[in-house]
């Protein structure tokens, strides 16, 4: 009997590791479209020059998910930015480039860039559009140039086809791929976690969700700023520095010594999800998080001053506001099919 | 009087449609103009150094610093082309963006079009490309980054490279890297030329007068920042060198000739 019940199990098993990804429902042209959630700002990137369509968008997510673009056409975007982990790459303090080579930055969440008014950790880059060269020509990320991710696409037929659709003809520059991946990151939409659903009053807060949202608007709303907590600015949080990496942040985009070890105030939504934290990956738990603002603090003269007591808090706040952080968890959006990788 | 509002009606209108049709997807370059009175304007560039033709890799060159060199990339932009007329009118060029290459020979040749049929005595032009392209998104044409002259880690165009080898180098690759940019803030590699023509240039719809200049890059060692390859053999990034060196190429222009 219990070996029925072993290989039935079995059975199942297998049966849902083989599960047919044609079967994924197809995204249909109404689902592609702006949206700007109830309350929310105006974004900072909208489509006006770059027209959002159901064919823009589906040649985006096909460029997103395909090693083309990488030199040895074994890395694609996805590969570092899954979305099970709100596309950042789970377990990760480095991604893994090309031949295993290592970046020195954590992968950043893909969520929201609208509202980013600029990308990357040091905020280098200022459009949306134009962010995916450097990842795509770093020599430790993907190390292609985009004369040869051109020359590729170009004799793809399905990529002659795909551009046809978006653009008319089969013409492939890098204005069209860039406008394109920026129509499927760009529609990359999370508001629908259970802070979105209390704030809509569809859904409540259990008591230590409450008090960890209260303690969260007292204590780090300030920077993680609703409802895209984040205010986009530099700080230095009292980061030790890694000797190793001696990486000055927005300094080196700005050459202004006071920028030096200053990164962009990451959102939180999804944290749950996007572990390990900080620019560089240092911390694996929200808990290791919490604990450097309380007792981590390394004083330099760039520290934010918000921050040179530390931030404090009791072990129990500490524990309600990680609480509620889990309510900025999306499920829709870590599971929305739109997004999916396409087989 | 009748006869004549007609008559204007008639050639309000049809200068409307004549106006339309100039909105219409960028024509074919060089093909005809639509308005009747505009002509061109050619600029051939030659590139030198210290006055000698400057080829590729295989040539040595010797510094104001009396360092040898060889180059192996000369690159730059050009932008918002102006030029000013014996009667004192500003003709500027829209969406003027020039990639200027030593490498390839096209881009040493540059039409600039549309020009209102005049006699012109100076050019004004950005080195560089003006600051609002460098961040409003993917771009095409001149400024499509595949011309390698777009920084990925920090939006915004290389606006001078010059890459080469000198002994004096202090890189293991004995290389020589100054890749130029910096659209904002306190550094910038974007630097104004303006140039008086020796003769004017005559502009008319059937005449297209050539301007030849001269772009020397041992200019971009000697002044007002003289530098010298042992001291700063890489510049990447954005800082008081770059800036320093933007000051340099900013007199590397010369005129040797208007033909008419």
């Amino acid at each position: 009997m219990k070996k029925i019940l072993f290989i039935s199990f079995l059975a199942v098993v297998i049966v849902s590791c083989s599960v047919d990804p044609e079967i994924k429902p197809a995204v249909t042209a109404e689902s592609v479209k702006e949206i700007i959630p109830p309350g929310w700002p105006t974004p900072h990137y909208n489509f006006n020059n770059n027209p959002l369509t159901l064919d823009g968008f589906t040649l985006g997510r096909n460029l997103f998910y395909d090693p083309i673009l990488s030199s040895n056409n074994a890395i694609s975007c996805g590969s570092c930015h899954q979305q099970f982990a709100a596309f950042s790459n789970s377990g990760h303090d480095f991604s893994h480039g090309i031949n295993g080579l290592l970046g020195n930055r954590n992968a950043p969440a893909i969520q929201n860039l609208n509202w980013n008014p600029y990308f990357m950790h040091d905020g280098g880059i200022l459009n949306i559009e134009v962010m995916p060269l450097g990842p795509i020509t770093n020599p430790v990320e993907m190390n292609e140039s985009l004369s040869n991710v051109i020359q590729k696409l170009s004799t793809s037929n399905k990529y002659r086809q795909l551009f046809t659709k978006a653009y008319g003809n089969d013409t492939i520059n890098s204005q069209r791929i860039f406008k394109a991946i920026a129509q499927f990151m760009g529609t990359m939409y999370s508001y629908n976690s259970k802070y979105d659903n209390v704030k809509s009053g569809k859904d409540n807060f259990t008591t230590q969700e409450q008090s960890g949202y209260n303690l969260f608007v007292q204590k780090c709303a300030s920077c993680h700023k609703e409802p895209l907590f984040s205010d986009y600015n530099f700080r230095n949080i009292g980061l030790s520095v890694n000797i190793a990496l001696h990486d000055s942040g927005r300094a080196r985009i700005t050459g202004n010594p006071l920028d030096k070890y200053k990164f962009k105030t990451p959102s939180l939504r999804n944290i749950e999800k996007t572990a390990p934290y900080m620019h560089d990956g240092r911390f694996y738990t929200l808990d290791q998080c919490l604990t450097h603002y309380i007792s981590g603090i390394v004083s330099s003269p760039t520290l934010d001053p918000q921050l040179s007591s530390g931030i404090t808090m009791t072990i129990q706040e500490k524990n309600d506001i990680i609480v509620f952080l889990k309510t900025l968890t999306d499920t829709k959006f870590l599971t929305d099919y739109r997004y999916s990788e396409i087989h | 009087m009748k006869k004549i509002s007609i008559l204007l009606i008639i050639l309000s209108g049809l200068l409307v449609s004549c106006k339309k049709e100039t909105i219409t997807p960028p024509e074919p370059f060089p093909t005809s103009i639509v308005n009747d009175t505009t002509g061109f304007l050619e600029i051939h560039i030659g590139n030198v150094v210290n006055g000698a033709p400057l080829s590729l890799s295989t040539a040595t060159y010797v510094s104001a610093s009396n360092d040898t060199f060889s180059v192996d990339i000369f690159k730059y932009y050009i932008s918002n082309v102006k030029l000013v007329s014996v009667s004192g009118h500003t003709y500027t060029e829209a969406e003027s963006y020039y990639f200027v290459n030593q490498a390839d020979p096209n881009t040493l040749h540059l039409m600039v079009k549309k020009i209102p049929s005049e006699q012109y005595a100076s050019i004004n032009f950005l080195i560089g490309v003006d600051s609002v392209r460098n961040f409003s998104g993917a771009q095409s044409g001149a400024l499509d980054p595949i011309n390698d002259m777009f920084w990925d880690w920090n939006t915004g165009y290389i606006m001078a490279k010059m890459e080469g080898h000198s002994p004096q180098s202090t890189q293991l690759t004995k290389k020589l890297v100054y890749h130029i940019g910096g659209y904002g803030g306190k550094f910038k590699g974007i630097r104004q030329v303006s140039l008086s023509f020796p003769n004017n240039a005559i502009v008319t719809k059937n005449h297209t007068p050539i301007l030849s200049l001269q772009a020397d890059l041992y200019k971009w060692f000697i002044s007002p920042n003289f530098s010298d390859f042992n001291t700063a053999s890489v510049i990447t990034g954005i800082g008081n060198e770059s800036s320093a060196m933007a000051d340099n190429y900013a007199t590397m222009f010369s005129v040797i000739s208007v033909t008419n």
